[in-house]
């Protein structure tokens, strides 16, 4: 058997193995693989995302034991010091020596840490492994104690330089950004585009500083206090990240003499191998056309041009031009740049659209003649980014007027079908898939859906960003194909959840059984059981104690389940408005049961941090002093928000607060396919953000304005106008209206921002239905909206007076022990969950 | 942390060497589940009464290390019968305690018996 060793373990070598397993003909070889990290290897792309959730595993490219299930030899935490070429062996660091056939080195690189004076200091920081994060987040944490207001600083303003400023504005720490150039991304961006970007940064939170070169990292007693970049030019930080540029770990290349590039890289052919032909080098060790290529997707085309080599498919080449297209998943800001995006006036023109107020920014590169596209930048909204992407790499024609595909009105309009590409456009550049392997596979027959379809080609699988077209692609597939693309819930019910809803209602159905029977497969699972929960609550308004083992775990132990398995309890306090005496019953409840304490975006108190058999007992005292539950942990009426109206604010035309209560005592415990949420504000300066929810009411003079249909969070959206200059009692009218017909008619999990989006006529449309009744329903829709307002309970009060209810309170079933796992750690003055990858230290030291 | 997932190895029906008398069937809920103490070990316990079977797993959830398997959901994919994680709805096999939509570790599986209306686990010490 011929041996193959691997030398690295990262992105890029993980996909070689991948590759060659699957190879015709790798049976014929041993493949050994060396990493010197102590894990296998794990998705480099999306690291911030541990700063999240701090899962190592959920990163992981594949288990250890898929690399002993392909018969590869994975050896982590050893490093590789020398290659004996003459002799065709390696040794490792622990001085042992094997012997290879052909060697591929897929070292990657290092982070470029510049001869700074005094960057050797604690809290200076790189940005490329696990262990370089989790020693952040330790560093972080300290610093925090010390001082909640500590400053940060990345040094770096290219792309992974403001991932970086990202990651230390979610640690919590004031994130600020040194750039050596005058502009942010300035590979990526020209000047204008890398304005609108800051702009749009600034307005998040991050401080950029422009044109600073840094003399020294000032510092106390060995740990960094600051940056100096003049004489009397400082910032005061306690922790850095540098972000300079990436170098080759080509050091095995240089000890062993193989041709090297002047600025560092082991150079390759378009096979893939070295100057030594028994040995290639992939990914970002790999010096290709006088280029290192510092992005995931042309290292997967190395390693499938290396695989092949070594198999015998010698036919398979590197392509001689390489797409260095990017889309930034910097989160909360788009940014792409594709082609050329900076292009000199000779070679073509660019047509620029700018927006600063909305932080907008798009350029296209058009070539002289008008008819192609040769690049483009887009800042601020990269909904367009696949597709100019898609038309740049196929060569497809434009428009006459090229301005349409970028101009705002023009929405979508410009491109037509996503089938209209070519065949093999390659729609996922990670994976390699083209447009005919993504249609073909449903086409044939072997896929039938988009799941499917993932499955097969992997396509979507690394960075993600070609979904929406790999998923655009599918549906339009299976449309063309007759074949209607249904909504079905699960495996266990072939219906939407409106179809479901209305055979519940029809068939009067009051159990899960009972609806799986009816008109169901199997026995349920994780998505049809809480969605059937829901059906019943929306219906009978039920609440979740009548069948717990349906519900949502949230819904189950009507409380919030927190990252460590504690819960949150949050009672309602109808409108903000809170009486001393109550605030005083609150803060000794919270004292008592040691929970953690914050005020809600929603302007109501939540505690945290409190186990499950505490639970009843907490809602005891609180339904004792007066409270209920407030249904945060609910798909429910959350909170109506009102500001102080006329009853206190001199501008105040209508009194919002008492108004709020009344809605939120009304609406309370409406269960709904999502989490529902309103306002109330007393005139036109709008201090209740009531248009950024479900249901905003805003006084002008002759009564209320209604709007609809707003969203906060992650896509914001203002509400829009429903009916002007309207009463309380119409007001209630057309809010029942509107709150049924969307509980019966929306997708699970759908906010009515969404909803009203898919409304076929939108606004208008729900004018007509809730307004002037062109469905003849509101009847209807008031007489279930009345029933249930009455048929409200407070869930928490049910569950506390009745023993069986209370029994799921308990740990164990056996025991009244608690739960011996939690461990909570003091934060300020309060306590929170102690970080789990934290514990492991502590435990193996 | 690893130490305490560690503690949790598969027992098989022929390896068992103790049954541990959890508690009356009654204390279980219908379709649903609940956690056991024995000895060290957390077991969540589940009466998947429409396949008339019962089911025991380790608590610990191997995506988030936190005692919590047991107040997840009962379903099955495919007539495999599995039990969702409630923290973010990681589902395992009860039958071979694989991950059936993850790349995660299996999870640890218990024998489990019913006699005289008592719930009774398997454990190899
Ligand atoms: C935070 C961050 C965000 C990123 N975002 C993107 C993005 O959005 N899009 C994109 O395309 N790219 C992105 N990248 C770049 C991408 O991660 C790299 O292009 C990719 O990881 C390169 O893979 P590689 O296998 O060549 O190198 P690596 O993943 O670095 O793997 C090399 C491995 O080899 C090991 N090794 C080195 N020398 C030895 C030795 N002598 N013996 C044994 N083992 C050794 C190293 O420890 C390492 O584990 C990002 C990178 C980072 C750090
Ligand atoms: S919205 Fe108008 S009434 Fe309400 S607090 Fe603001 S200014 Fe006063
Ligand atoms: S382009 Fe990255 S996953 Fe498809």
């Amino acid at each position: 058997m011929k041996k193959v060793i691997v030398v690295g373990n990262g992105m890029v070598g993980y996909k070689f193995c991948e590759k060659f397993v699957t190879k015709e003909g790798s049976e014929k070889f041993q493949v050994t693989v060396f990493g010197e990290e102590p894990r296998p290897a794990y998705d480099r792309v999306h690291l911030s995302e541990f700063f999240e959730n701090q899962d190592a595993k959920a990163l992981e490219m594949a288990p250890r034991s898929w690399y002993e299930e392909h018969n590869i030899n994975l050896i982590t935490d050893v490093r590789i010091t020398d290659i004996h070429r003459s002799k065709k062996t390696i040794t490792s660091a622990n001085e042992k020596e094997y012997a290879y056939d052909y060697l591929v080195l897929a070292t990657g690189s290092s982070p470029f840490v510049p001869p700074i004076k005094g960057v050797e200091k604690e809290g200076v920081f790189v940005y490329r492994t696990i262990e370089d994060l989790e020693g952040m987040l330790a560093y972080a944490a300290k610093l925090k104690v010390k001082n909640p207001n500590a400053k940060a600083a990345v040094l770096g303003g290219g792309l992974l330089g403001l991932e970086a400023g990202k990651a230390v504005m979610d640690m919590g720490l004031e994130p600020h950004i040194v750039e050596f150039a005058p502009k942010l991304m300035p590979r990526q961006l020209d000047s204008r585009s890398s304005q609108v970007l800051q702009l749009k940064l600034e307005s998040i939170g991050l401080n950029i500083h422009l044109s600073k070169a840094t003399n020294q990292i000032l510092g106390d007693d060995g740990y960094i206090t600051g940056m100096e970049f003049g004489e009397d030019d400082k910032l005061d930080v306690e922790m850095l990240i540098i972000s300079a540029g990436i170098r080759p770990r080509d050091e095995l290349g240089k000890t062993c003499d193989l041709d090297m590039g002047v600025r560092g890289g082991i150079v390759v052919n378009n096979k893939m191998q070295t100057s030594d032909p028994y040995i290639f080098a992939i990914g970002e060790v790999a010096l290709y056309n006088q280029m290192i290529y510092g992005l995931v997707a042309p290292g997967y085309d190395m390693a499938e041009v290396a695989a092949s080599q070594i198999i015998g498919n010698i036919e398979v080449l590197m392509p001689a031009e390489i797409d260095m297209s990017t889309k930034l998943k910097l989160i909360g800001v788009d940014v792409a740049s594709f082609g050329e995006p900076f292009m000199p006036a000779s070679k073509g023109h660019s047509i620029i659209f700018e927006n600063k107020t909305q932080h907008l920014y798009k350029r296209i590169n058009v070539s002289l003649d008008g008819k192609s596209l040769l690049g483009g930048i887009l800042v601020g909204d990269a909904s367009d980014y696949n597709m100019l992407h898609q038309v740049f790499l196929n060569g497809m024609p434009i428009p006459e007027d090229p301005a349409q595909l970028i101009l705002p009105a023009t929405e979508g309009g410009a491109f037509g079908s996503a089938l209209d590409l070519p065949d093999e456009a390659q729609i996922c550049s990670c994976e390699n898939v083209t447009k005919v392997q993504i249609c073909g596979a449903i086409k044939d027959g072997s896929c039938e859906d988009l799941a499917g379809v993932i499955s097969a080609t992997k396509a979507s699988t690394s960075c993600g960003g070609c979904k929406p077209m790999v998923t655009d692609l599918v549906t339009e597939t299976l449309k063309s194909l007759g074949k209607t693309v249904k909504n079905v819930i699960c495996e266990h019910f072939e219906y939407s959840r409106q179809e479901l809803y209305g055979i519940v209602k029809a068939k009067k159905l009051t159990s899960f059984n009972e609806v799986l029977d009816a008109c169901g497969t199997g026995h349920g699972c994780e998505t049809c059981k809480p969605l059937v929960s829901s059906i019943f609550a929306s219906l009978y308004n039920d609440t979740p104690n009548k069948e717990d083992v349906t519900q949502d775990t949230n819904d189950k132990f009507l409380a919030n389940i927190q990252r460590n398995g504690t819960y949150s309890v949050v009672p309602r306090i109808a409108g903000g408005e809170v009486t001393p005496e109550n605030l005083i019953v609150l803060g000794r409840i919270g004292k008592k049961y040691n929970l953690y304490t914050k005020i809600t975006g929603g302007a109501r108190i939540d505690f945290f941090g409190a186990e499950l058999n505490d639970l009843p007992a907490i809602w005891k005292e609180l339904i004792d002093a007066g409270f209920e539950s407030g249904h945060a942990y609910g798909k429910s009426l959350r909170t109506v928000k009102s500001c102080v109206g006329s009853t206190w604010c001199r501008y105040g035309l209508a009194e919002s607060i008492s108004f709020s209560i009344e809605l939120e005592n009304r609406y309370k415990g409406l269960r709904s396919p999502h989490k529902i949420k309103g306002g109330v504000s007393g005139c036109i300066r709008e201090c209740a953000e009531a248009r950024g929810k479900d249901f905003g009411i805003i006084a002008v003079e002759g009564g209320w304005n209604l709007y609809v249909g707003g969203n906060g969070g992650a896509t914001p959206r203002h509400a829009q106008l429903l009916a002007e200059k309207i009463d309380n009692e119409t007001v209630i009218k057309y809010l029942d209206r509107y709150l049924v017909y969307y509980i019966q008619t929306a997708a699970p999990l759908m906010r009515t921002a969404a909803w009203l989006d898919k409304l076929e006529g939108g606004i208008e449309q729900l004018k007509k239905v809730v307004i002037e009744d062109s469905l003849n329903i509101v009847e209807d829709l008031e007489k279930e909206m009345q029933f249930l307002v009455d048929a409200y309970e407070c869930e928490w009060k049910q569950a506390i007076e009745n023993d069986e209810m209370k029994k799921r309170f308990s740990h164990f079933v056996n025991s009244d022990d608690r739960d011996d796992n939690l461990v909570f750690v003091p934060l300020r003055d309060q306590k929170m969950p102690k970080l789990w990858e934290k514990e492991v230290k502590e435990v193996t030291l | 942390m690893e130490e305490v997932l560690s503690k949790y190895k598969t027992v098989k029906a022929d390896e068992v060497q103790v049954w541990f008398k959890a508690a009356s069937v009654l204390a279980f809920p219908t379709d649903g589940g609940a956690c056991v103490k024995y000895k060290d070990l957390q077991i969540a316990v589940f009466n998947f009464s429409r396949l008339n079977a019962w089911y025991a797993c380790q608590n610990l959830s191997p995506e988030k290390q936190e005692m919590v398997l047991s107040r997840g959901m009962l379903g099955d994919q495919k007539g495999t019968p599995k039990i969702a994680c409630p923290l973010h709805k990681k589902t395992f096999s009860l039958v071979t305690g694989e991950n059936l939509n993850g790349n995660l570790d299996p999870i640890a599986i218990y024998p489990v018996k019913i006699e005289d209306n008592f719930v009774y686990i398997g454990f190899s010490e």
